[in-house]
């Protein structure tokens, strides 16, 4: 299969050209023409104003004869050293949604908890939960956690299964996926379905966020996807709703990898401060190593890094490795919370790429607020505090 | 030790911007490169050749003609050799049909273990691996940090975890995924790259590798992307003014809408 | 500007450059904070087969000339002069190896030279023996199948790290400058120990350390060429090698101006960027044209000794003094334009400043050049006359 352009309907916009992702469409005679390392990804084809981008060879490809028997909801809620993930229960509340939305039930599955954790997932919305209680599937390994979810899709059909994009989901859900022939979207922000098809509608970031993809799964069920943490809203919490938890019993868990150990490690050393989306960072303004942690408490509870200010990491109210400018780190999060940083052009060169950029300020005539998005004059600290209560 | 790297060409997407005004990618002199975490697959496949010099080195790709340039650049690093499945019929892959065309090729080339970088930075999804691992019916350990030890049929190493980091031992064959922890990939040498201009690359077609029609490219692909558009990302300034109590509360709605928490 | 390099030679001064954008640049100001040599930078030039290109190539070498050579010091000074210096050393102390060695010496050296596996220092200088290299005082006496090292150098490139070190010692004192002869000495021999640690103004992520020779005794066989060669080695070495150094100001003025030109844009004073002032711009129009100049002259010397060309040690002088003083002064100007940011250590430039002073001074002083450069001139035209 391939793309082409019907040169009779093309107007010559260009605006093609931008969308393409991997620079394979040129014009040729004041028409779009679409070169051979196309990789058939279809961003021209929305972007076309007058839809000239045409698909030749279209896949024959048809529905799996069952199709019509998935029905159904069902959310791999997953446990980490025994407590329910929050993911599970952000999971839980979009699964609620959608199972609502299509008329049919919600479950869950989840392996090495026990009947408190399943019981959780009722009360946060889930009406049938598969519980899998062996201590021997504490440890998440592939192999086992890929029979049993694969064996429980097989046998009730859902129609749409959910997992966290987590460590744990991102590892073993593609295997179940590759198994069961069935469709996976991965890291998805933003869930829907269409009530007409009953399709899923999947929503997800791609090119590291510079454009976001809906992504189908017309001819196959089930349709899985995984789901980024902190972005699913959680549903409503209710200690009265009662359900039904199944307990199961796999005959064997045998697995050609063994987990021989479970480290926990603090995980505020390593967040990387190139990869996160969201920093909070301070400066002198803050005012001292006190004011600083209101700076750290704010990264925490958004799940992002923490950045500073060279004045700030001078001051040692941080370490070096939190530096961000000309001497310190090069970053370009979605958005980047400058608290009590004046912005001289030693900081600004190593973070106005940003997206977004909040910047708090006591002087109106700080430099951050030549690159900042939004512009905050206020005591950072007081700011700082409010936010923290109010999350 | 016979090693398959798997490697992605991918757009620089460090360079890859939206323009705010037309709300479209400026894909204006985007270069090609071998995805970043797949430099750190291929440096862990050097590092056990550079141990054991009897190990062979495949770096294996799928895309189009152009997708040589990357498997030349992973010669020039000192794998030994390549292959590139390229054939109109893979075109509109997802990451099952991509994974299904891998793992074929990887049985015609044979392994003890293959390496994957935990992520392709243009689709993000972390899929290929294990799935294609499920295609061979071999284990995977995606998400690996470190290399304790390699015996014989067996290898023990640390997967990182969102808390954390597992120790595993697995049998081989295996595929891993590995994250940037791992170590730090080398840079090419003249020689190879000496050797990168010569050497001839194996080109594959769907029938080279014995892949099914109607498992292979959009026809085996689950998945369809129906919609591409950019996020919605504001440039125009904003003042933000009140009580730091109101103020406060401005900015958490900022957030909400940019997603960053979770809304109500 | 293209100066018609061949694909082979933009490969290499890419791949160059990448090691210094990717493996010195981010760490260049701390080794030079902590006046620290890096292996690390050693072995990744080592890995990229840096060390191949001035090793013949029968003995694992690329057999790479001059000018091969001076693109890849021109790329790390870009980055950092400490580590090209580092560098050019170990070609510096290859040198008598490949020029005057036997093959049995070369066989057993040269491979592991090329491999990167051993790193190399060249030991003339002494603390009465600078510019004026016949007053070396280091001696080495035979004593049946040995030579007997005793005597100190002074203020060696590489000293202590490393294992290969060609050295300058007197076998015959009363002979003065054609008593001198050149040996190999390995690490680790008894007898052969380091002085301390030097702390220098700049280029303090090289080494420069004391060889100390106390009764140290080596195989006969370790002598290169003949006795009383060690002089005309010495000099044919330091003709090979000099080209370079005027690479290096190339390069680390590049460095200068590029980064004075950044600054420039971005510097708001009188509401506009302080490259839309006349003034700043002149400088860095001067700048500019001193470095494509220098650059230019620079390759041409270096594709001079590359066809082979018998005599060149007045055209490499010239290139030594000619980059060198361009360097400083671009340097300087560099700080100038970036005023206070400029002589602060937040940025680059007072570093390549600092660094650039070397040049001056080291491989022979600008006044030895000069030296030899008016000596060559009234000899030449003695002979046309």
């Amino acid at each position: 299969m391939r793309l082409f352009v019907n040169a009779d309907e093309c107007i010559g916009c260009e605006t093609c050209l931008a969308a393409c992702p991997y620079a394979a469409i040129v014009m040729k005679d004041d028409k779009a023409v679409i070169l051979e390392v196309c990789q058939v990804c279809r961003s021209c084809i929305s972007s076309c104003p007058v839809e000239a981008i045409l698909v030749s060879g279209e896949s024959m490809q048809e529905k799996q004869p069952d199709f019509d028997s998935y029905q159904g909801v069902m959310v791999f809620a997953e446990q980490r050293h025994g407590s329910l993930a929050q993911v599970a229960i952000e999971l839980i509340g979009a699964g609620r949604h959608l199972a609502d939305k299509l008329g049919v039930c919600l479950t869950a599955a989840i392996f090495g908890a026990g009947q408190a954790e399943a019981e959780e997932l009722i009360k946060w919305g889930a009406e049938k939960v598969y519980l899998y209680d062996s201590p021997e599937l504490k440890e998440f390994n592939d192999e086992p956690y890929t029979n049993l979810l694969s064996g429980l899709i097989r046998e009730h059909k859902p129609e749409i299964v959910l997992a966290g994009a987590t460590a744990v989901g991102r590892s073993f859900v593609p295997r179940v996926a590759a198994r069961l022939s069935a469709g996976l979207t991965a890291d998805c922000t933003s869930l829907d379905v269409d009530l007409q098809t009953r399709n899923f509608l999947q929503v997800r970031p791609a090119f590291g966020g510079n454009i976001m993809a809906t992504i189908l799964c017309p001819n196959r069920r089930p349709q899985i996807a995984t789901v980024r943490p902190r972005v699913m809203k959680k549903g409503t919490y209710d200690p009265g709703r009662k359900g039904e938890i199944v307990l199961l019993k796999a005959p064997n868990y045998d697995s050609r990898t063994r987990v021989l150990e479970s480290v926990k490690e603090a995980s505020e050393a390593a967040v990387n401060l190139q990869e996160v989306d969201v920093i909070v960072s301070g400066g002198r303004g803050m005012g001292g190593p006190e004011g600083f942690k209101l700076v750290e408490q704010l990264a925490k509870l958004l799940g992002g890094g923490v950045g500073a200010s060279r004045a700030a990491v001078e001051e040692g109210w941080t370490t070096y490795s939190h530096q961000v400018g000309q001497t310190g780190k090069t970053v370009c999060p979605k958005i980047y919370i400058a608290c009590g940083i004046s912005g001289a052009i030693q900081h600004a060169v190593g973070m106005q790429s940003s997206d977004v950029i909040i910047a708090i300020n006591k002087n109106a005539d700080a430099p951050i607020f030549n690159v900042a998005s939004h512009r905050v004059v206020a005591d950072a600290r007081e700011i700082l505090s409010a936010l923290i209560r109010k999350l | 030790m016979k090693i398959i790297v798997c490697i992605k060409q991918v757009p620089d997407t460090s360079e890859v911007r939206i323009n705010p005004e037309t709300n479209t990618l400026i894909r204006e002199g985007v270069p090609s490169i071998i995805n970043p975490y797949d430099l750190h697959a291929i440096e862990a496949a050097l590092q056990i050749k550079d141990q054991d010099p009897a190990s062979t080195v495949t770096a294996l790709t799928m895309g189009p003609p152009h997708a040589e340039v990357a498997l030349r650049d992973a010669i020039a690093l000192g794998v030994d050799d390549a292959a590139l499945l390229t054939d109109r019929a893979f075109a509109g892959s997802d990451t099952w049909a991509t994974a299904y065309a891998l793992a074929k090729a990887a049985e015609k080339i044979g392994f003890d273990m293959i390496f994957c970088g935990k992520q392709a930075i243009d689709g993000d999804t972390a899929q290929v691996g294990p799935e294609m691992a499920e295609f061979l019916n071999i284990p995977h350990i995606a998400y690996v940090k470190k290399i304790e030890k390699i015996e014989t049929g067996k290898i023990t190493v640390h997967r990182l975890m969102d808390d954390g980091y597992d120790v595993l031992e697995s049998s081989l064959p295996l595929l891993m995924t590995v994250v940037k922890e791992l170590n730090t990939p080398r840079l090419p040498s003249i020689k190879g790259k000496m050797r990168a201009k010569k050497i001839e690359i194996r080109k594959w077609t769907r029938q080279d590798i014995g892949a099914e029609d109607s498992l292979t490219g959009l026809n085996g692909s689950p998945t369809r992307v129906s919609n591409i558009f950019a996020p919605v990302i504001k440039k125009e300034r904003k003042t933000i003014t009140g009580t730091p109590d109101e103020m406060a509360a401005q900015i958490l709605d900022e957030l909400k809408a940019l997603h960053c928490i979770q809304p109500g | 500007m293209d100066h018609f390099l061949t694909d082979d030679q933009k490969m290499i001064q890419e791949l160059a450059r990448k090691i210094a954008v990717e493996k010195i640049m981010p760490v260049r100001a701390e080794l030079d904070e902590k006046d620290e040599f890096s292996w690390d930078i050693v072995n990744a030039l080592a890995q990229s087969d840096m060390f191949s290109l001035f090793v013949p190539e029968e003995y694992g070498g690329l057999g790479k000339g001059s000018l091969d050579m001076c693109l890849v010091i021109e790329e790390l000074s870009r980055a950092c002069i400490g580590v090209s210096t580092t560098f050019a050393a170990a070609a510096l102390g290859t040198y008598p190896l490949i020029l005057y060695g036997t093959d049995e010496q070369k066989k057993k050296y040269l491979p592991e030279i090329a491999a990167g596996k051993k790193l190399v220092a060249f030991g003339l200088t002494e603390a009465n023996a600078g510019s004026d290299a016949g007053g070396v005082q280091t001696t080495a006496r035979l004593e049946g199948s040995e030579y007997v090292l005793n005597g100190t150098k002074q203020w060696i490139t590489n000293g202590g790290e490393a294992a290969i070190n060609t050295i300058i010692a007197m076998t015959d004192k009363t002979k003065g400058a054609r008593g001198a002869s050149a040996f190999v000495v390995e690490k680790g021999t008894p007898g052969f120990t380091f002085g301390k640690k030097e702390h220098k103004m700049g280029i303090r992520s090289s080494v420069t350390r004391e060889l100390v020779f106390d009764n140290c005794r080596i195989p006969r066989e370790n002598l290169i060429s003949r006795e009383g060669m060690g002089f005309i080695i010495a000099m044919r070495t330091l003709d090979q090698s000099r080209v370079g150094v005027g690479a290096q100001g190339v390069g680390v003025a590049q460095a200068a101006l590029d980064e004075a030109v950044k600054f420039a844009r971005q510097r708001i004073q009188f509401e506009k960027p302080i490259s839309a002032i006349q003034a700043v711009q002149h400088i860095l129009a001067d700048m500019a044209t001193q470095v494509e100049v220098t650059r230019a002259f620079v390759y041409a010397v270096a594709r001079h000794i590359d066809t082979g060309a018998k005599d060149f040690t007045k055209e490499a002088a010239m290139a030594k003094v000619f980059g060198s003083d361009m360097a400083m002064r671009v340097t300087i100007d560099a700080v100038q334009v970036m005023g206070g940011s400029g002589y602060m250590k937040e940025y680059p430039a007072e570093k390549m400043m600092r660094d650039a002073k070397i040049l001056q001074i080291y491989e022979g002083t600008n006044q030895i050049q000069r030296n030899v450069i008016g000596q060559a001139l009234i000899k030449e035209a003695a002979r046309h006359k």
